[in-house]
């Protein structure tokens, strides 16, 4: 088995997505990669099907709540190549934030984002089943934001 | 009426099995759609135990934090606790003793045995084999959680390792004790395997049911004897060698259907792989040395994140922390491979009689406290 002790080349990567997609990487340090969330659907799907990368897992998904904006993060491995790499999206929009769904590549996307508008209130796109996970639907507010205080 | 099509007009029915049911193992409801015997559609509804396990975080302090863990999967507290710490010491770069770390991975792979014997024993339950094997299970997990209490006072939330290494070094009778339990280990598993693995009834409820491909399980992002049954030799115990598993040999074992009996096969083996790494941990184990690094009570990580993850009994549990240099994680979230898991369900169920649900429910073996959180 490979193993995956070294860090996934963001320099590489990045420059593949420049090429491939033109203005899509917004931020690269060796730990990840923040891409534009109008182009996130485009760059999963050049990290998934260029045969060199093949992410083929998704391994987690989650979002940060910075006050200012939302950072949606998520894990995508190769388990052929052994590589795993960091991939965000940075939101905006703290009224109504919705950014691509990656169901349509990684089926197990599906429950993920759903945690994430659970917990985080963030809308994926084009999800097929855009409900709450955990909490019951007349929950007002989404406790992982960091204005919802604990009592 | 007149015709007989309208009078013999069949709809689809919808039963709700749970969320107290004995084959959900915990809270934990499927809304399911049939067509006589046969699943249409199934939606599983869960959030029964949700407790905010991630806001909770962001109020503890990094030490404080580790309690919460135990009480994820319940079943599995030592590998909750390690991957808690081990991405703490990763954020703050803690290096922790050697004896720690062989001391750790003995309870880890103690724990990857207990918690298998509860896969398997519940596996057999749902499948009508009621109540025996998993007694016979429940026997030897004891002997396992006696050695847990030896060590840290506790038989289900350990609490017991520390950001940089133990709470407790080990009691003298402890060694003698498992050394005991791992050289009759290999012989209770053969046991176990020779009474079930050639049984009829299990071989006709357990073979190509519940058939999850390689594509499917790698696209649904399972992980741990799920993927390893449909065929994916990936463990991160290997991939990503964490604290000293590189200084043991062991071996992956995978499936090659990936039904229901890959999925039993691999958890019967991985524990005779762990008892192995148990015994090679005991030969290696520092006689003498420190148990806890120095770490401050008031940990400020510095400002970064990390990811930090082990190979849990049930599949890759790992967790992503954001530190502000605050006594508190900014950010917590838990890679729960029993939630991730869980997404497999609808695609393993659909098409299937709704007898096999809950055999194929049971291979999947979550555990709620993780799924909801």
């Amino acid at each position: 088995m490979p193993r995956m002790t070294n860090p996934a080349p963001t320099q590489e990567i990045a420059d593949r997505l420049e090429r491939e997609i033109p203005g899509s990487v917004a931020e690269r340090t060796d730990q990840h990669i923040a891409v534009k969330p109008e182009a996130l659907l485009a760059v999963a799907s050049v990290l998934k099907n260029t045969p060199e990368l093949d992410f083929d897992y998704l391994n987690w998904a989650t979002a940060v709540d910075y006050s200012s904006h939302f950072m949606i993060v998520y894990n995508v491995v190769s388990l052929k190549n052994n590589l795993s790499l960091i991939l965000k999206a940075r939101c905006d929009n703290r009224q109504d934030p919705v950014v691509p769904s990656l169901t349509g590549l990684w089926k197990g996307a599906n429950l993920q984002e759903r945690e994430i508008f659970d917990l985080m209130g963030i809308r994926f796109e084009n999800h097929p089943n855009m409900k709450r996970v955990f909490l019951w639907d007349g929950f007002t507010g989404h406790p992982l934001r960091k204005d919802f205080a604990l009592k | 009426m007149t015709s007989y099509e309208a009078m013999y007009q069949t709809e689809p029915f919808l039963l709700n099995a749970g969320p107290h049911h004995p084959s959900t193992h915990g809270v934990f409801r499927m809304r399911l759609t049939l067509d006589g015997e046969v699943i249409q559609d199934v939606e599983p509804i869960f959030g029964y135990l949700h407790r905010g396990v991630e806001k909770l975080a962001e109020t503890l302090n990094y030490t404080q934090a580790i309690v919460l863990t135990d009480r994820m999967d319940y079943l599995a507290s030592m590998s909750n606790n390690q991957a808690y710490v081990l991405s703490v010491e990763k954020l703050a770069g803690i290096k922790v003793p050697e004896r720690a770390e062989y001391i750790r991975v003995i309870m880890a792979e103690l724990m990857r045995i207990a918690s298998h014997l509860m896969a398997v024993g519940f596996l057999l339950n749902d499948m009508g084999a009621f109540m025996t094997p998993v007694l016979y299970m429940f026997r030897e997990r004891e002997k396992i959680v006696d050695l847990f209490e030896m060590v840290c006072g506790q038989r289900l939330t350990y609490n017991y390792m520390r950001i940089g290494g133990l709470s407790h070094d080990l009691p003298e009778e402890f060694i003698p004790a498992l050394q005991k339990l791992v050289d009759t280990m290999p012989r209770i598993i053969d046991e176990y395997d020779e009474l079930l693995a050639e049984n009829e009834i299990l071989l006709a409820r357990a073979r190509n049911v519940g058939i999850l491909t390689r594509e499917s399980a790698i696209n649904n992002s399972v992980a741990g004897p799920v993927l390893r049954g449909s065929g994916v030799k990936w463990d991160i115990r290997k991939a990503d060698p964490y604290s000293v598993y590189d200084r043991f040999t062991f071996d992956v074992p995978i499936g090659s259907v990936g039904d229901v009996y890959d999925r039993y096969r691999v958890r019967i083996q991985e524990m005779r792989e762990s008892t192995g790494i148990i015994q090679q941990a005991i030969k290696a184990l520092p006689a003498q040395g420190e148990i806890q690094a120095a770490v401050s009570k008031n940990l400020r990580p510095p400002v970064g994140e990390v990811y930090g993850h082990v190979e849990g009994p049930k599949g890759e549990l790992g967790f992503y922390l954001v530190s502000d240099n605050s006594l508190h994680p900014y950010r917590l979230h838990v890679r729960a491979p029993s939630f991730i898991n869980l997404g497999a369900l609808r695609e393993l169920l659909i098409g299937v009689k709704i007898a096999d649900a809950s055999v194929i429910f049971g291979s999947i073996d979550i555990c709620m406290g993780e799924v909801d959180r």
